[in-house]
C-alpha cells in the first residue's frame, strides 16, 4: 500500500509548519498551566497519538478511504447517538465516551469524516453542474451530524461542519446564485433563531458581546478581559510565563480557549504575527494540495478538511482579542485537548495523503 | 463536461478562497496591531489595575512604660475578618456564607455592609475586628477560593491594655476617627485609630506613628501573589510615663477591697511626686476596660456603658466635683496664718457649736472640745475653731488662698477634659448669681461645705504645695520620650504657681496633719512606723438633712462621701495625695486604703517586700453611718 517513492512526495514543509504550531502551543501550555504538569504532558500523548492517526490517514490511499465513507459516516453517526445518550457529562453537556485513560470526543472526528463523505458524494457526481438536489442531499449529510453535536449541546463545534460543506460546494461549482439565496434566508432566519433556537445563555453570550460592559462582571467579563490580555502585550510581550492576565487568572482556560492570548500577552505582537503567519502558510500551503490534487475527490477532500479548520482559526483567534462572542472554540494545534489534536493531526494527514498521491493511479 | 474547464473553474475558485485568506489574516493581524501597538498604553494600565493593590499596613501605636521601664500598655496582633467586594459576584452569599461559618448574625453583617456601599469596592469593608481563633480557623477552613473569594483575613496591631482594667481612665482608649477629626487635621485619614481619652488622646500624636503601604499583586479573586515592594509602617514612639506600676496597683487594690466590702465602687486617688508633679498613680472608679475599645467596640458594650448610672465613663480624679469637707481646713488655716490674722498659737474655746450672724453652728463633737488652738484644731477638726477664724478672714482671702494651693483652679494635668473646682467669693457670687455675698456663708465655706467643690486631682495639688512649701506644681505623667534614638527626657510643666509660705506658719499646719495620723485625730489608721504621714480625714454630704429626711426610703445612695488627703514624711515630703471614696461614709475608711498606699511607697523605697493586697477586713472599714439614724440637725461631722 505504502510505495517506497510516495515517501518523497510527503509535504515536509506542510508538516514542519504544523509542528512548529504544535510547540508554541504545548509551550504556552506550559506557561498557563504552571509548569510540568498533567495537562502538558497529556498534551504531549495527544501529540503522539495525533501523529499516530496522521500516519495511519497518510497511509491508505485516500480514494480506498472514500470508498468506505459511507460506512465511516455511519459509524461517526452512532458514536453521536451513543454520546447523545450515554456520553459523559462536563459542564452541562455529553461530548465525551469516556474510554477510562481517555476521553474521546466523537464530534472532533465528525468534521473530517463529513469532509470526506461530501467530497466522495461531490466527487463521484458525472453530471456536469451541480443540482439542487445534489445540494439538498448534501444538506442532509449535513443536517444530521450537526442536530446531533448540537443536542449535546456544542454550538460551536456543529457550527464548524457548516465551512465543511460550503467550501465542497463552493469548490464543486455550486452557482453563486445559490450561494446569494442562502445568504438571504440566513440573515432572515437569524431573528426567528435567536428566538426559538439559542437557549437563553447562547442569547446572553451574543448581547454580552455586543455590548460587554453590560455585564462587566459576569459574561462581558471574558471578552474585556481577553482584550486587555491582547492589549496589555505591546510589542514584544511580557516574557514567558510572565503574563499577569493568564498567570493570575484574569482569564480563564488560558491554556485552551483563550491560548492565543495568552500568546499574544506573553509574546507580544511579533508573537502574534510569527504565529498567524504559520497558521496562514499552513492553509496556504494545504490549498496548494488540493490545487494539486489529482482528482476532484482529493481536491473536495482538502477543501473539506481545511475548511472547518481555517474557520476554527479565524474565529478563535478574533474571540481571543475579544472581538468575537466567546465560544467554547478551541485553536486547532494550539489548544489544550487530546480529540482535537488527535483529529487535526488525522486531517492534516488526509491533505498529505491527496498531495502526496498526485501522480499515481 | 469537459475535465478541463471543471479543473479551470476550480482553480479559479481556489484563488479565490487563497485571497480570501490572505484578506482575512491581514485583517486580523491589523486588529491585533491596533490593540497590542496603538491602545497598548491603556491596556496595559487596566492590566495594571487587575492585579496590583496598594494595601494599607496599619502602624502599632506606641508602647507605655512606667517610670521603672515596666511595659504597661502594648500592642498585640489581632485579626480582622473583611469582605472585599470587587470581584463579588454574588454579595448575599457571600454575607450568607461568611455569617454561617463565623456564627454572626447575618442581618448585623449585612447592616455594615450596607453603611460601607459607597465606598469604592476594593477597599475591604471589616466585618470583624479582632476575631477569635475560632472564626479565623473556621474561615480559612473553607477553602477560601473556592467558597469564600471575597473574604479576607489580616493582621493588625491591637492595643493591649493590662487584662484586670488598671489604669482604665489615665490611658484612655482608641476609636476609629471621625469625619470632623479627618477634617481638621490632615495628618489623619479616614479609618485610622486615634486616642479617644486620656494618654491616648493627649499623647495621640507621639503614640500613633505612621501606616505604611503595600503594594502586591493579587490574582482574579483578589488574593496576594506577591509583594511588589513595601513601606513598612512606623511605629509610634514609646512613651515613659510617670505612673509606678507597683502603687498604681496598690491604689487599685485598696479600690477593689472597698468594692469587695460592698462599701463602695466609685472614687478616686492620685498620687503625686509633691516636689517633681510627677503623677505615681492615678485612678479613677468605677472603670471599664479600654480592651473593648481596641478592636472596635460592641454596641452592647458601649451602651451599658453610657446607660449605667455610676457613669463608669467619667474620670472622677479630674471631672469629678466634690464638696472637701473638712479636709478645706488647711485653706482656711493658711489664709489666717499668711495674712496675719491669727498665729499658731491662737485659741478659740469649742462649747460644740457657736452663734454667727443670728444663727447656731454646731461642731461635729457634742460638749465641744474646749479651749483648743491651730495644731489641735486640725488634729481634732474643731468645726467652731475654723467657723471663728474663717469669719474673721473673710471669704475672699479664703478664695485667695485656696488657689495658692491648688483649689478651685484647673491643676494642668496633662489629660483632656479637667474640669475646674469652685472656692466662692464675693466676685463670684457677684458675677454668677447676681447677689452679695453674706458674711453668714463664709462660715459653711470655712469647713468645706456650702458652695466649696474640688477635684480629686486638685486636692493631690492642694497637698503637695502644702508639702512642698507653696510651690503649686503641675501634675503630669509623661516622664521620658523615645524618638528613635533612645530615652530622651520629656521636660516637666513649670509649676502654676510659686508663694513662698511662712515656714514657720506653715509647720503648724503640717504638726496639726501630722497629729491627725500620729496623734488622737481621725487619721490613726493612715499611720506608718517611722514615715511621719500627715494627713487629714474629710467627709461631705451628699444631700442636706432635710433633703434626706425627704428622700424617705429611697435606694439611692445617700451616703457621705469620704475623703483623706495626705502627705509623707512630714519634714522631707516624697508623696502626696488624696484618696476620695464616693459614698465611702467616713473619711477614716479612705485613710485605710491610703496606709496600704503609703505602706507600699515606703516599702518600695527601703527595698523590703511590697505589702500583699490588702482584705477588706485588713482595712477595717467602718460601715456605721449616722445618718442612718433618723437625722440630727447636725452639720458637720468629724
Amino acid at each position: 500500500m505504502f510505495e517506497r517513492r510516495l515517501y518523497y512526495h510527503i509535504d515536509w514543509a506542510l508538516l514542519a509548519g504544523i509542528f512548529a504550531l504544535c510547540a508554541i502551543g504545548l509551550a504556552q501550555i506550559f506557561s498557563a498551566t504552571g509548569g510540568f504538569t498533567r495537562i502538558y504532558y497529556t498534551q504531549i500523548y495527544g501529540m503522539l497519538l495525533g501523529i499516530f492517526a496522521m500516519g495511519v490517514c497518510l497511509t491508505i490511499d485516500y480514494r480506498s478511504l472514500a470508498d468506505k465513507s459511507h460506512l465511516i459516516y455511519l459509524a461517526v453517526l452512532v458514536l453521536l447517538l451513543y454520546v447523545l445518550f450515554f456520553g459523559a457529562v462536563r459542564g452541562g453537556s455529553r461530548r465525551w465516551i469516556d474510554l477510562g485513560v481517555v476521553n474521546l470526543q466523537p464530534s472532533e472526528f465528525a468534521k473530517a469524516v463529513l469532509a470526506l463523505v461530501l467530497a466522495k458524494f461531490f466527487g463521484e457526481s458525472r453530471r456536469g453542474a451541480i443540482t439542487r438536489e445534489d445540494l439538498a442531499i448534501a444538506g442532509a449529510l449535513t443536517a444530521v451530524p450537526l442536530i446531533l453535536i448540537a443536542r449535546q449541546p456544542d454550538l460551536g463545534t456543529a457550527v464548524t461542519l457548516i465551512p465543511v460543506a460550503f467550501a465542497i460546494a463552493y469548490v464543486a461549482g455550486m452557482p453563486m446564485r445559490i450561494l446569494g439565496i442562502l445568504a438571504l434566508v440566513g440573515v432572515l432566519v437569524a431573528p426567528v433563531a435567536w428566538k426559538f433556537a439559542l437557549k437563553d445563555y447562547q442569547r446572553e453570550r451574543i448581547s454580552t458581546f455586543l455590548d460587554p460592559a453590560q455585564d462587566a462582571k459576569g459574561a462581558g467579563y471574558q471578552q474585556i478581559q481577553a482584550r486587555i490580555t491582547v492589549g496589555s502585550g505591546g510589542l514584544w510581550g511580557k516574557g514567558f510565563t510572565k503574563g499577569t492576565q493568564g498567570q493570575l487568572r484574569f482569564l480563564p482556560v488560558a491554556h485552551n480557549d483563550f491560548i492565543f492570548s495568552v500568546l499574544a500577552e506573553e509574546q507580544g505582537f511579533a508573537g502574534v504575527l510569527v504565529t498567524l503567519g504559520l497558521y496562514l502558510f499552513v492553509i496556504l500551503r494545504a490549498l496548494e494540495a488540493a490545487r494539486l490534487a489529482k482528482d476532484r475527490l482529493g481536491a473536495y477532500l482538502v477543501m473539506g478538511v481545511l475548511a472547518s479548520f481555517t474557520f476554527q482559526v479565524i474565529y478563535n483567534v478574533t474571540m481571543s482579542a475579544g472581538l468575537a462572542p466567546v465560544k467554547g472554540l478551541t485553536l486547532p494545534l494550539m489548544s489544550y485537548g487530546g480529540s482535537s489534536m488527535i483529529a487535526t493531526l488525522a486531517a492534516f494527514g488526509l491533505i498529505l495523503n491527496v498531495r502526496m498521491r498526485r501522480f499515481t493511479n | 463536461m469537459p475535465v478541463t474547464e471543471d479543473r479551470r473553474r476550480i482553480a479559479v475558485r481556489l484563488t479565490a478562497l487563497q485571497v480570501g485568506c490572505v484578506v482575512v489574516f491581514a485583517a486580523l493581524g491589523i486588529s491585533f496591531w491596533f490593540l497590542q501597538i496603538i491602545q497598548n498604553a491603556r491596556f496595559e494600565e487596566m492590566a495594571e489595575n487587575n492585579h496590583q493593590r496598594t494595601l494599607a499596613l496599619r502602624a502599632p501605636r506606641g508602647v507605655l512604660y512606667d517610670r521603672d521601664g515596666r511595659v504597661i500598655v502594648e500592642n498585640r496582633h489581632s485579626f480582622t475578618i473583611s469582605i472585599v467586594r470587587e470581584h463579588t459576584k454574588d454579595l448575599d452569599r457571600t454575607i450568607r456564607l461568611l455569617s454561617a461559618v463565623a456564627r454572626l448574625d447575618q442581618k448585623d453583617v449585612k447592616a455594615v455592609v450596607d453603611r460601607h456601599r459607597s465606598e469604592p469596592t476594593y477597599r475591604p469593608i471589616v466585618i470583624i475586628e479582632d476575631a477569635s481563633l475560632a472564626q479565623v480557623a473556621a474561615i480559612t477552613a473553607r477553602r477560601l477560593d473556592f467558597e469564600l473569594p471575597d473574604v479576607v483575613v489580616e493582621e493588625v496591631p491591637t492595643r493591649q491594655y493590662p487584662s484586670d482594667g488598671i489604669a482604665a481612665h489615665l490611658f484612655g482608649y482608641v476609636g476609629e476617627v471621625n469625619d470632623a477629626m479627618v477634617e481638621a487635621d490632615d495628618t489623619l485619614k479616614s479609618g485610622d485609630l486615634v486616642g479617644q481619652a486620656g494618654i491616648e488622646k493627649i499623647y495621640n500624636a507621639l503614640l500613633m506613628g505612621q501606616d505604611g503601604a503595600k503594594r502586591v499583586v493579587v490574582n482574579s479573586l483578589g488574593r496576594e501573589i506577591r509583594t511588589l515592594e513595601e513601606e513598612p509602617p512606623t511605629e509610634g514612639k514609646r512613651l515613659q510615663l510617670t505612673i509606678d506600676y507597683d502603687l498604681q496597683k496598690a491604689v487599685e487594690d485598696g479600690f477593689r477591697a472597698a468594692q469587695t466590702a460592698h462599701l463602695t465602687n466609685a472614687g478616686a486617688a492620685v498620687v503625686l511626686d509633691p516636689n517633681t508633679g510627677e503623677v505615681l498613680a492615678f485612678s479613677s472608679e468605677p472603670a471599664y476596660d479600654p480592651n473593648a475599645f481596641a478592636a472596635g467596640i460592641d454596641r452592647a458594650t458601649w451602651a451599658s456603658l453610657t446607660t449605667d448610672e455610676q457613669k463608669p465613663l467619667n474620670d472622677r480624679a479630674i471631672q469629678g466635683r466634690y464638696s472637701p469637707g473638712s479636709t478645706f481646713k488647711m485653706a482656711v488655716a493658711l489664709a489666717g496664718l499668711e495674712e496675719g490674722v491669727i498665729t499658731p498659737d491662737f485659741q478659740v474655746h469649742c462649747t460644740g457649736g457657736a452663734n454667727f450672724y443670728g444663727r447656731t453652728f454646731k461642731c461635729w463633737k457634742k460638749g465641744g472640745h474646749g479651749t483648743i488652738d491651730l495644731r489641735h484644731a486640725i488634729e481634732q477638726s474643731c468645726d467652731v475653731y475654723f467657723y471663728t477664724v474663717g469669719n474673721m478672714v473673710g471669704v475672699d482671702r479664703i478664695n485667695k488662698w485656696a488657689a495658692v494651693l491648688g483649689l478651685g483652679v484647673k491643676t494642668g494635668i496633662d489629660l483632656p477634659n479637667e474640669v475646674t473646682g469652685l472656692v466662692p467669693s464675693t466676685e463670684w457670687k457677684r458675677e454668677k448669681m447676681h447677689e452679695k455675698w453674706y458674711a453668714g456663708e463664709t462660715i459653711s465655706v470655712a469647713i468645706g461645705q456650702g458652695q466649696v467643690s474640688v477635684t480629686p486631682v486638685s486636692m493631690a495639688v492642694y497637698m503637695a504645695t502644702l508639702a512642698n512649701g507653696g510651690t503649686r506644681v503641675t501634675p503630669h505623667l509623661l516622664k521620658a520620650v523615645d524618638e528613635g534614638a533612645g530615652w530622651k527626657p520629656a521636660p516637666a510643666p513649670p509649676p502654676q504657681s510659686k508663694v513662698d509660705l511662712d515656714p514657720d506658719k506653715l509647720q503648724a499646719i503640717r504638726d496639726g496633719l501630722w497629729m491627725v495620723v500620729n496623734g488622737h485625730g481621725t487619721g490613726g489608721r493612715a499611720r506608718i512606723a517611722n514615715a511621719d504621714v500627715a494627713g487629714k480625714t474629710g467627709s461631705s454630704q451628699v444631700i442636706s438633712n432635710e433633703g434626706r429626711v425627704a428622700a424617705g426610703r429611697s435606694t439611692k445612695d445617700l451616703r457621705d462621701n469620704g475623703w483623706f488627703v495626705f502627705f509623707a514624711p512630714r519634714d522631707h515630703p516624697q508623696i502626696a495625695g488624696v484618696v476620695f471614696l464616693e459614698h465611702g461614709i467616713h473619711g477614716a475608711n479612705a485613710a485605710g486604703i491610703a496606709h496600704h498606699i503609703l505602706d507600699t511607697f515606703f516599702a518600695k523605697q527601703a527595698g523590703r517586700p511590697l505589702p500583699p493586697a490588702p482584705t477588706p477586713a485588713d482595712l477595717r472599714f467602718d460601715f456605721v453611718d449616722p445618718y442612718a439614724r433618723p437625722a440630727v440637725a447636725s452639720v458637720e461631722t468629724d
